[in-house]
């Protein structure tokens, strides 16, 4: 089944079940972890459609992960994707968390998100609008419906 | 250096690990609910109360001033701005200030004034930003989404004004990067006019609320002594009594013409107490001292040119060609930021780069305030200095993968040290001398 066809059955049947979503920021500056606390706020308000912040990894299909990855924080961003339950998507939010953004040549440094763990999404932009970051999930869910049903690995 | 710790010091951490030989130790972080940033709290906890903590940060260290010594100083403003996300004008600002000061830059008195505005208007999504997240914590979290549906504008209008809702990108050596255009005036003063209107319900929602009241009335107390000795800057301080800000004490850019005066409590008829609830009324407080700094702004700009230097390719050769250092200080919204600069004639990226975050200066008025509080009260206690850990990480080198506890005497030679690789010896003769 192509993409659009399955955003389009999304769009008429809604989504199936609410999504709720861990943020991690594993060495970012702060910038896209307001934006997605402004997406999930009145203006934006994701949490209409059942997006939702949880606290712990363990109750998260979606884990958003903001900033580059620092050395302290290696162990645990792949700690903290093995506790997310299967399955699960995983979504770089920002040019940092993308492709390390203006931070590289550093000793502290160990580069954009998709070295250390699988990356389904990402979200371009310094920081990207709420707007990119609600796109950004909604791919997502596209993605978990489709893993749900078996389609990919 | 272990043997030229003082008696009483050691007599002190005897005392704190027999007092605690009946506690539970509770780690929290570093990842968790509260803050969305790394840092990993130890409590040591007897009963409900926290009868000791420790602080150990170092997770969202970049290596941001290792970065910039790579790179030219226009890289180096964009990497500054990035060092956080919600001080983002605040880090560039004291930034060019100090290569300003370096390089012997002029500014245009316009561009004086936009820094103020955006710095004010940074000050205000700043502060109403904390209100939400002090709401959160406090589990009110109608109020949290109220708080922040009413942040929107500001952003709005940075996006307006600037081109994005986060880093904007303003300041630049010897100006800005964009005007303020005339014609803009009418949106920002009605978005102003939104925010006085709202300065009453504020006041209902947080001052007069009874449950905030008894969540925060005599938390976290940090006694004015206690703020003085322990450096706490900003906010913190100014909630404690101290009338301390940057803009009233060693006034920058368009602030001596505008009269800043440093707010606490007082200034509402209040008693000083110093707890989580007068830092609400500083930064409620302050929210209104910015409306007022840009209404002014907007009658008293000046016209006339936006910056010294209208193409880059100039200002780099300029700045290529300097040589010396500069201090840039400014009141960001969690208190002084500084940033320190030293240029070389012929090399494009400074020699040394050093900056002091506010946070940086807060944190250690977090054990004062942890001292004798409820577990539940940790969330509100955290928040309540506004803590940007990303903007004051450091790290600490392990050598052959044995850490030590350092001392009050060591760790005052090791910033001798420093003081003299960076000044080169000018500084430490400083130091000996005032003997601090």
């Amino acid at each position: 089944m192509k993409q659009q066809e399955l955003l389009e059955r999304l769009k008429l049947s809604g989504f199936k079940r609410a999504l709720w979503v861990y943020h991690l920021n594993t060495g970012g500056c702060n910038g896209c972890d307001i934006e997605i606390l402004a997406a999930l706020t009145p203006r934006y308000d994701v949490e209409r459609f059942g997006i939702k912040l949880v606290g712990s990894p363990r109750h998260a299909d979606v884990l958003l992960v903001t900033g580059t990855v620092t050395r302290p924080m290696y162990e645990r961003v792949k700690r903290i994707y093995a506790q997310t339950p299967d399955p699960k998507v995983v979504i770089a939010i920002g040019g940092c968390a993308s492709t390390s953004g203006v931070f590289y040549e550093s000793y502290n440094v160990l580069g954009p998100v998709d070295n250390v763990i699988p990356v389904d999404v990402y979200v371009p932009g310094c920081p990207p609008r709420p707007e990119a970051i609600i796109d950004g999930v909604v791919k997502a869910v596209a993605k978990l419906e489709r893993l749900m049903e078996g389609r990919e690995g | 250096m272990r043997e030229k710790v003082k008696p009483e010091e050691k007599a002190e951490a005897n005392e704190i690990a027999q007092a605690c030989s009946t506690c539970f130790e509770v780690p929290i972080g570093p990842i968790h609910p509260a803050l969305k940033e790394g840092i990993r709290f130890t409590f040591w906890i007897e009963g409900e109360r926290i009868r000791k903590v420790d602080i150990r940060p170092g997770f969202m260290h970049r290596g941001i001033e290792f970065m910039g010594t790579k790179r030219n100083l226009i890289q180096v403003l964009y990497l500054a701005e990035r060092i956080c996300g919600i001080c983002s004008i605040s880090h560039p600002l004291a930034i060019v200030q100090a290569v300003e000061q370096a390089a012997g830059i002029e500014v245009p008195p316009r561009a004086q004034y936009i820094r103020v505005i955006i710095g004010e208007l940074e000050r205000i999504h700043s502060h109403l930003l904390w209100a939400g997240v002090a709401a959160h914590e406090l589990g009110f979290d109608t109020l949290l989404h109220y708080v922040w549906k009413v942040r929107e504008p500001v952003l709005d209008i940075l996006e307006d004004l600037t081109g994005n809702r986060i880093n904007y990108a303003i300041p630049i050596y010897g100006g800005v990067r964009r005007d303020v255009p005339p014609e803009k005036y009418p949106v920002l003063k009605d978005a102003l006019r939104y925010y006085r209107s709202l300065v009453d319900d504020f006041v209902n929602f947080f001052l007069r609320d009874p449950s905030i009241e008894a969540r925060t009335r005599g938390v976290g107390v940090l006694t004015p002594a206690e703020a003085d000795s322990l450096c706490a800057v900003g906010p913190t301080a100014r909630a404690s009594g101290l009338r301390k800000d940057v803009r009233q004490d060693w006034p920058y850019f368009a602030y001596p013409d505008l009269e800043v005066k440093a707010i606490t409590p007082e200034d509402m008829g209040l008693e000083v107490r110093g707890d989580v609830y007068d830092r609400i009324v500083v930064r409620l407080l302050e929210v209104v001292q910015s409306i007022e700094i840009i209404e002014r702004c907007l009658e008293e700009m000046p016209d006339g040119e936006i910056t010294a230097f209208p193409k880059v390719a100039a200002l780099l050769a300029h700045l290529k060609k300097a040589e010396g250092e500069g201090i840039g200080r400014h009141e960001a919204p969690r208190g002084e930021v500084i940033h320190y600069i030293r240029l070389q004639a012929g090399e494009e990226a400074p020699v040394v780069w050093k900056v002091k975050a506010p946070t940086y200066s807060n944190l250690m008025p977090w054990y004062p305030m942890f001292r004798d509080q409820e577990i539940a009260d940790i969330p509100i206690v955290a928040a309540s200095i506004d803590p940007c850990i990303c903007c004051m990480e450091r790290v600490q080198i392990v050598r052959d993968g044995r850490a030590e506890t350092m001392w009050r005497e060591e760790l005052l030679r090791l910033s001798w040290d420093k003081t003299r690789r960076i000044v080169g010896g000018l500084g430490a003769s400083h130091v000996a001398r005032e003997g601090i």
